[in-house]
């Protein structure tokens, strides 16, 4: 049963779970009338709470999605998740084990797992994953969570499609700041100490909250408008905004596998919600997403574009083979191939 | 169809159904489909048919191998093959059976609309052409 793009569309708005799965695979495979389908669900986005949880490895991130769908589900709300595993550089091949965590979700369609391979394309994943999301969002879902292990830009990408993003750190092993070193602070709007149960948890919880104290007296300074040298009775555009607080990274601690603390993460969770509303964050933050969204597109078909114009010249290794054996070099290169794609736009 | 590495890999559920913890051929199966670069969504232990047609139909996998050992295939296979008819994902899901299963019932669960059945002893390409060759075009 082959769907069209129209039927895909059609089942994704009517509630229909094959046709969901059916489109988040043609998202994630670049299919043909991919475009089409999250182009067609693009008006029906953006009701749906995106949360994202990264953490490194074993930290417990599935255990936790596993008791905060649950939690939603008694609540009477429909979950969505994205969970990203890596997959093999060499072959491609996969083990997407996040799954054989959701022991409390199975058998409830109301819950929609969604594994994804962090396979190849580069860059692409963060827009496949983006896009996933908006299919979930215009299924109906009103929580739609993604799961992500920490390691790299790549992922710090990822969960930049959601609107609170959750870092989880396990306790004990200095490994931690190693981690939120590498930019990972910037991006939490909660941190969550799973494990909690485990010796020395209290230790990285305090060691998470001076972080956040000393990495606040930096981020705060959000104006920079004054001592600009303007006279005093000048209006600052900023000035008239209502004062809001600015959030303030809590450090929150759970056990996943009990469900301690499940409830109040949800509701830290909650409460950023909120504080992204009124602050017109959110406002903000979709903005910026969408441009960066829009940018990526750009790029990516351009580069497109290069690689057929590539192709029709006989290919990159042809090409390098003209530099090695000095007839010409890089830069020209480029220059040719470019020049005729710079004319054109220059004439419209 | 080609397996192209840029485009798409096919996807497999390599499934545990019912009261059987002999999970030791699942994992080298998932293992050896990841190696022959395939995406594999490994289900765990003592899984419903339920819960097994709720991550075929989610995961939109190509392919759905269930490891029985137990004896029960032909109880729990039929259930699974309902489930995924019930959502419309039969057609286009190509269903593998591996385990200890009679000639018999292998007849009667092909029939039903099990592709193969993968007795004990089967070499691990037979079964990776076997998918290669038979993933459902889509």
């Amino acid at each position: 049963m082959t769907l069209s793009t129209d039927e895909i569309l059609e089942g994704v708005l009517d509630g229909d779970h094959r046709a969901l799965a059916r489109a988040i695979t043609k998202i994630e495979n670049r299919e043909d009338g991919y475009r089409d389908v999250v182009a067609g669900l693009y008006e029906h986005t953006g009701s749906a709470d995106v949360i994202g949880i990264t953490g490194s490895p074993g930290a417990g991130k599935s255990t936790l999605v596993d008791k905060m769908a649950s939690t939603y589900r008694d609540q009477g709300l429909t979950v969505g998740i994205v969970a990203i595993d890596p997959s093999s550089p060499y072959t491609g091949g996969a083990v997407l084990g996040d799954r054989i965590r959701m022991a409390s979700n199975v058998g409830d369609m109301d819950v929609f797992f969604r594994s994804m391979s962090a396979r190849g394309s580069l860059g692409g994943l963060s827009t496949a994953t983006a896009d996933a999301v908006k299919a979930l969002d215009a299924f109906g879902k009103d929580k739609v969570i993604i799961e992500t292990v920490g390691a790299g830009q790549n992922e710090i990408d990822i969960v930049r499609a959601a609107d609170t993003v959750a870092v989880l750190v396990p306790p004990g092993s200095g490994d931690n700041v190693q981690m939120l070193k590498a930019g990972i602070l910037e991006i939490a709007d909660v941190f969550v100490v799973n494990k909690a149960d485990v010796d020395g948890a209290d230790r990285t919880v305090q060691e998470l909250k001076e972080m956040v104290h000393m990495g606040d007296g930096h981020v705060s300074v959000s104006g920079g408008h004054h001592g600009m040298g303007v006279e005093a009775d000048v209006d600052m555009p900023g000035d008239d905004e209502p004062e809001h607080e600015p959030w303030e990274t809590p450090v929150l601690e759970t056990v996943a596998t009990t469900g301690e603390g499940v409830d109040a993460f949800l509701s830290t969770l909650a409460e950023h919600a909120d504080w992204l509303a009124d602050t017109g964050q959110l406002a903000a933050k979709r903005r910026m997403r969408t441009a960066e969204e829009i940018r990526t597109l750009l790029r990516n078909d351009a580069a497109s574009i290069v690689e057929a114009e590539i192709a029709e010249r006989g290919g990159v290794e042809e090409m390098a083979e003209r530099v090695l054996a000095g007839d010409t070099d890089p830069y020209t290169i480029a220059d040719d191939v470019l020049a005729p794609m710079q004319d054109a736009i220059r004439e419209t | 169809m080609s397996a192209n590495q840029e485009g798409r890999s096919i996807r497999c559920l390599v499934a545990k159904v019912g009261l059987d913890g002999h999970d030791r051929g699942a994992h080298v199966i998932a293992r050896a489909f990841r190696d022959a670069g395939f995406e594999v969504i490994y289900s765990g232990l003592h899984k419903a048919p339920d819960e097994i047609v709720q991550a075929a139909v989610q995961e939109d996998v190509d392919v759905v191998g269930i490891s029985i050992l137990s004896g029960a295939h032909n109880t729990l296979v039929p259930k699974v093959i309902e489930g995924l008819k019930e959502y419309g994902a039969f057609e286009d899901t190509l269903i593998l059976v591996g385990g200890v299963v009679p000639d018999d019932d292998k007849r009667e669960l092909k029939e039903m609309g099990v592709a193969e059945v993968f007795g004990p002893g089967t070499p691990m390409e037979e079964t990776i052409e076997f998918v290669r060759e038979n993933a459902p075009e889509r």
